[in-house]
């Protein structure tokens, strides 16, 4: 079997990351420990490639693999997303690598091949391709998960993750196979023409919905699929949570999306109620079991879940509408994950890097007094609160107000009421951390041993996320141009 | 003129100059603030000349666009209800930083920084012409003023700042889902001029209503949304205090002028009674509450409550002088109100106390203070000649027409208002001194006498000259009150039809017995 030069050419930023991956795993034997940061700058080097190459592909749209893999400015949209965010993971990752004392050169490794999983996913139109590309991200996950090896708590993660996520891809095949037999077809357009033609009462399609909308449910970490989201968020390497908290929920949202809408379109009134009662599941959960976490990796673990929340209020207003109404409110969902994107990324790096005698500090009260002892995180740490907080003039709040607008216009409005007040909630315990690190003195060892440590590698993460968080805050115009570009159609 | 970006300029230069003082020293940043805010007053200052009375359209208007889809707008314009407020604001902003001179010793910084991010979301929420830039300034505010209360705040600061931060935010959320909801109803736009010439239907403007309520109400604040207040005024730095008192709580007020009478008409007179209601119960209950608090501070704060409840009362009797005369009363809250808590500040730098108890038989130690501190509280009972009558008159005036009942009851508030105030200054002026202090007890040192004097002069200005003030909102009010698109305001209109000059001649009648007033009360 050969394939066309055409196709290879489509899919040459994926083949760009993949290529890289093995030369990574190959050269990292060879190399001096010392030397083992020049992984993550030819990481870096691929990363760049792919964006350039990418930002090509914006229009049209061009099948591949008879229909496998699509490109179009959705793909696009997603995968420069994920580029810029594994940039910075990668940058992160340099400094918390050297801090945690970890000098691990698969790691750079694992994070390619996990790109190249939420590449494939975003980009496939078949959902055989989009299963392998879940799976691709998944296994490089697990083992990055587990990367501290001597920490019972980094391996519990990665088995709690590991358990639950192949149990989760389990589901979602057996969710495929039913589509399979009822259309004949992998392929998502196959499947929306045998739905179209069938019409949306069978009961199998519910069932293949459901296991579906089960099997992303967990990926995305939404309510009731979240049970492994705080565990694993805690106990993962801080750069690893990160990458899980906003590349990982970003490609999963990207092809769970693609799936429900470009395959799954005509079924959209039932999936939206199904989704209608997740999204507020995961509003109430994530933002009230967030209040009382004294673990700031737990916080963040659920007000990720809670953001997920906010972002299906999107699809679910979506699903309802068909025209403008939909392109609308999908374009939301792109533009709210973007901007949840920089400022959990902005929020996960300073933790990371937050530390009390070598050890990374992770409870809420190691922050107390932090405003006077480190100024500037401090300073940086408000920002990316008072952003996820969603409150203006922060990316944050722009984001919502998209989010919250289609839903108005889609004639949601209750939901609206109901998110902004779940958002008013959430202010308690984003500010909580600012109350700690402005209002509280530090006591003792927390006082004397607690310090950010800086390296210029953090320093540029720290840069991009704030500038990401304070310029899409205020001029939003480039970013919802590309989302509502990006958006797809409801059919 | 036109081309000239006054209100750009005025609302974004303090914001300037708080990036400028977190990069300097301590000393120099107190300098900073204290020149920023000084020429940001300078700069609003020929508004006063150049602001056209005989238009109510929106004056020294810039326009932008700010988000092109949705088209949000960065809009900015002035009309004769946001005019005085702006140069209030502008005017009080300096001496919230003379105040916080010696009076902030840590992290000066970032306080004065955070002063001046306050003044340009505050001036910014007075002049936005776009529904959603407002709320950007609306909500951009909370993060500063968290912070004053919860870095430089008393001892229970940490629960008074989230209570303030909550309350307010729970609020305004649901102001953003109403906003939202009149841009798709509104014929797509978020411009306040354009929403507001809208024809919107009975039950979405009730809606609309109730929504827009939570956020000014939770603000002003309204009886029984009021709980934040004296928990956040008694915690917060005196600079903080004031910003609250005089300017915070406008925002309220303002949103009901700009927003709810204009846009949703019918919904107002359907709502009247009720708001009416609640105006007269702040009025007394807070004035009932000032005369139980040993705390100097908390009295000041629930005064507020009941003063700020003759401003809602003004706005909701629907007539031309309820409403100038709950513009007045706005202005002349933040300036005697303001005026108060400076006071309170100094003498809580001398005596580290609030309570009326330890700050007892100043008139002794301080001659010129206690003085100072008699001319505010005397304005804030609302004696003749000082600026607090001329509001309150206009109120009861306004609220007289609309029912003598209501008028009366308001009017017990004003009894009430000079129980309490004069029972204060009894204790705190005239009392025993408190032994502990006397030794300690220096008179105004020249910085602080410079921060009240303007204030003082405010006062009798305010008091003895309000036409001025008057002629400015004039315009505005009446086309606030234009019965055009309201046949139900338009109605009380003709029950009582009485013009600015006619009321501020009702005031010009009274005005010659305040004199002997003012003797007989001295």
């Amino acid at each position: 079997m050969t394939f066309p030069l055409q196709d290879l050419l489509t899919i040459l930023p994926e083949l760009i990351v993949i290529g890289t991956a093995c030369l990574i795993l190959a050269l990292d034997p060879i190399l001096e420990a010392s030397k083992k940061d020049v992984l993550a700058w030819l990481t870096l080097g691929a990363l760049a490639m792919c964006i350039g190459l990418t930002s090509s592909q914006m229009t049209g749209r061009v099948s591949a693999f008879s229909g496998m893999v699509v490109i179009d400015a959705y793909a696009a949209f997603w995968k420069l997303l994920l580029y810029i965010v594994t940039g910075l993971t990668v940058l992160l990752s340099l400094a918390y690598l050297k801090a945690e004392r970890l000098s691990i050169g698969e790691y750079y490794g694992f994070i390619l091949l996990a790109l190249a999983g939420m590449m494939v996913m975003v980009s496939g139109a078949d959902l055989l391709t989009i299963y392998l590309g879940t799976e691709l991200m998944s296994l490089s996950l697990y083992v990055m998960a587990g990367l501290k090896r001597t920490e019972a708590r980094s391996l519990e993660a990665s088995a709690k993750y590991f358990v639950l996520g192949a149990f989760s891809s389990g589901i979602l095949l057996y969710g495929i196979s039913l589509l399979f037999g009822l259309a004949g077809s992998t392929g998502l357009s196959a499947i929306a023409a045998a739905i179209a033609t069938h019409g949306t009462g069978d009961p199998l399609l519910s069932m293949a919905l459901v296991l579906l909308a089960v099997g992303f449910g967990f990926k995305m970490a939404v309510v009731p699929f979240h049970m492994w989201t705080p565990d694993v968020y805690q106990g993962a390497p801080t750069s690893v949570t990160a990458f899980m908290a906003v590349a990982s929920k970003a490609a999963s949202f990207g092809a769970f999306l693609r799936v429900f809408v470009e395959g799954l379109g005509a079924a959209s009134a039932d999936w939206s109620v199904l989704f209608t009662v997740i999204c507020l599941a995961t509003l109430a959960l994530g933002n009230l079991v967030a209040i009382v976490q004294t673990n700031i990796k737990r916080m963040l673990a659920y007000s990720s879940i809670a953001h997920a929340g906010y972002a299906l209020i999107g699809v679910v207003v979506a699903g309802g509408h068909s025209g403008e109404g939909a392109s609308t409110g999908f374009a939301s969902v792109l533009l709210y994950i973007a901007i949840y994107s920089f400022m959990t990324l902005g929020a996960f790096a300073l933790v990371g890097m937050l530390r009390k005698e070598g050890q990374e500090s992770d409870q809420i009260e190691d922050y107390a007094g932090l405003a006077k002892r480190e100024p500037l995180a401090a300073f940086f740490m408000l920002v990316f609160m008072v952003s996820l907080a969603g409150i203006p003039p922060t990316a944050g709040f722009i984001g919502k107000f998209y989010i919250f607008m289609a839903a108005v216009n889609g004639g949601m409005t209750w939901l609206a009421i109901v998110a902004v007040i779940f958002a008013a909630i959430s202010a308690f315990y984003y500010l909580r951390v600012v109350m700690v690190m402005y209002m509280r003195e530090a006591e003792g060892a927390i006082a004397t041993h607690s310090r950010l440590e800086t390296s210029p590698a953090l320093s540029v993460v720290l840069a991009c996320a704030l500038a990401g968080v304070v310029l899409l805050g205020l001029f939003p115009n480039g970013l919802w141009s590309l989302a509502s570009q990006a958006a797809p159609l409801l059919k | 003129m036109t081309s000239f970006p006054w209100l750009s300029l005025i609302v974004f230069l303090p914001l300037a100059g708080a990036l400028l003082c977190l990069l300097v020293k301590a000393e120099s940043a107190r300098w900073l603030a204290l020149g920023v805010t000084v020429a940001d007053f300078v700069l609003s200052l020929p508004l006063w000349w150049l602001f056209d009375s005989s238009t109510a359209g929106m004056q020294f208007v810039e326009r932008a666009s700010w988000i092109s889809s949705p088209p949000v707008q960065y809009s900015l314009g002035l009309d004769g209800i946001s005019f005085p407020l702006v140069l209030m604001t502008t005017f009080l902003m300096p001496f919230c930083v003379t105040v916080s001179w010696t009076a902030i010793d840590k992290r000066v910084q970032l306080f004065m920084s955070m002063l001046l991010v306050m003044e340009t979301a505050m001036l910014g929420v007075f002049v936005a012409l776009d529904f959603v830039l407002f709320y950007v300034f609306w909500e951009a505010m909370l993060i500063p003023m968290y912070l004053l209360i919860g870095v430089w705040g008393g001892p229970n600061r940490l629960y008074a700042a989230i209570k303030f931060f909550l309350y307010t935010l729970a609020g305004s959320v649901l102001l953003l889902v109403a906003i939202l909801a009149l841009y798709f109803q509104g014929g797509h736009t978020f411009d306040i001029l354009a929403l507001s010439r809208g024809t919107y239907s009975a039950s979405l403007q009730m809606w609309l209503f109730l929504a827009f309520f939570a956020a000014f109400a939770v603000k002003v604040p309204m009886f029984p949304f009021h709980t934040w207040l004296p928990d956040a005024h008694v915690e917060a730095p005196t600079a903080g205090s004031v910003i609250l008192a005089s300017v915070l709580l406008k925002m309220g007020t303002y949103g009901f002028l700009r927003f709810t009478l204009p846009m949703l008409p019918d919904a107002t007179v359907s709502f009247t009674k009720p708001m009416i209601a609640l105006s007269i119960i702040a009025i007394i209950y807070g004035a009932y509450m000032a005369l139980a608090q040993t705390d100097i501070k908390k009295l000041i704060a629930y005064s507020s409550v009941s003063h700020m409840g003759f401003v809602t009362l003004g706005i909701f009797v629907l007539n031309i002088q309820g409403i100038e005369g709950a513009v007045m009363q706005m202005v002349n809250h933040g300036i005697t109100t303001g005026g108060l808590f400076l006071c309170v500040g100094i003498i809580y730098e001398r005596t580290h106390s609030r309570q009326i108890q330890d700050n007892t038989g100043l008139a002794g130690p301080m001659p010129r203070y206690a003085l100072f501190l008699m001319i505010f509280a005397l304005s804030s009972l609302g004696l003749p000649g000082t600026n607090s009558f001329v509001g309150e008159f206009l109120v009861l005036a306004g609220t007289f027409v609309w029912s003598q009942f209501a008028a009366a009851l308001a009017a017990l508030g004003v009894i009430l208002a000079a129980a309490y105030i004069l029972w204060l200054m009894q204790r705190v002026v005239f009392g025993t001194p408190a032994p502990a202090h006397r030794a300690h007890l220096l008179d105004l040192n020249a910085r602080e006498t410079a921060t009240l004097i303007p204030l003082i002069v405010l006062v009798f200005v305010l008091g003895i000259f309000p036409n001025p003030l008057l002629t400015r909102m004039h315009a505005s009010v009446t086309h606030l009150l234009g019965g055009a698109k309201n046949p139900a305001v338009a109605v009380e209109q003709q029950q009582a039809p009485v013009t600015a000059d006619q009321s501020t001649a009702a005031i010009a009648a009274v005005l010659p017995h305040s004199s002997s007033d003012q003797a007989a009360a001295r």
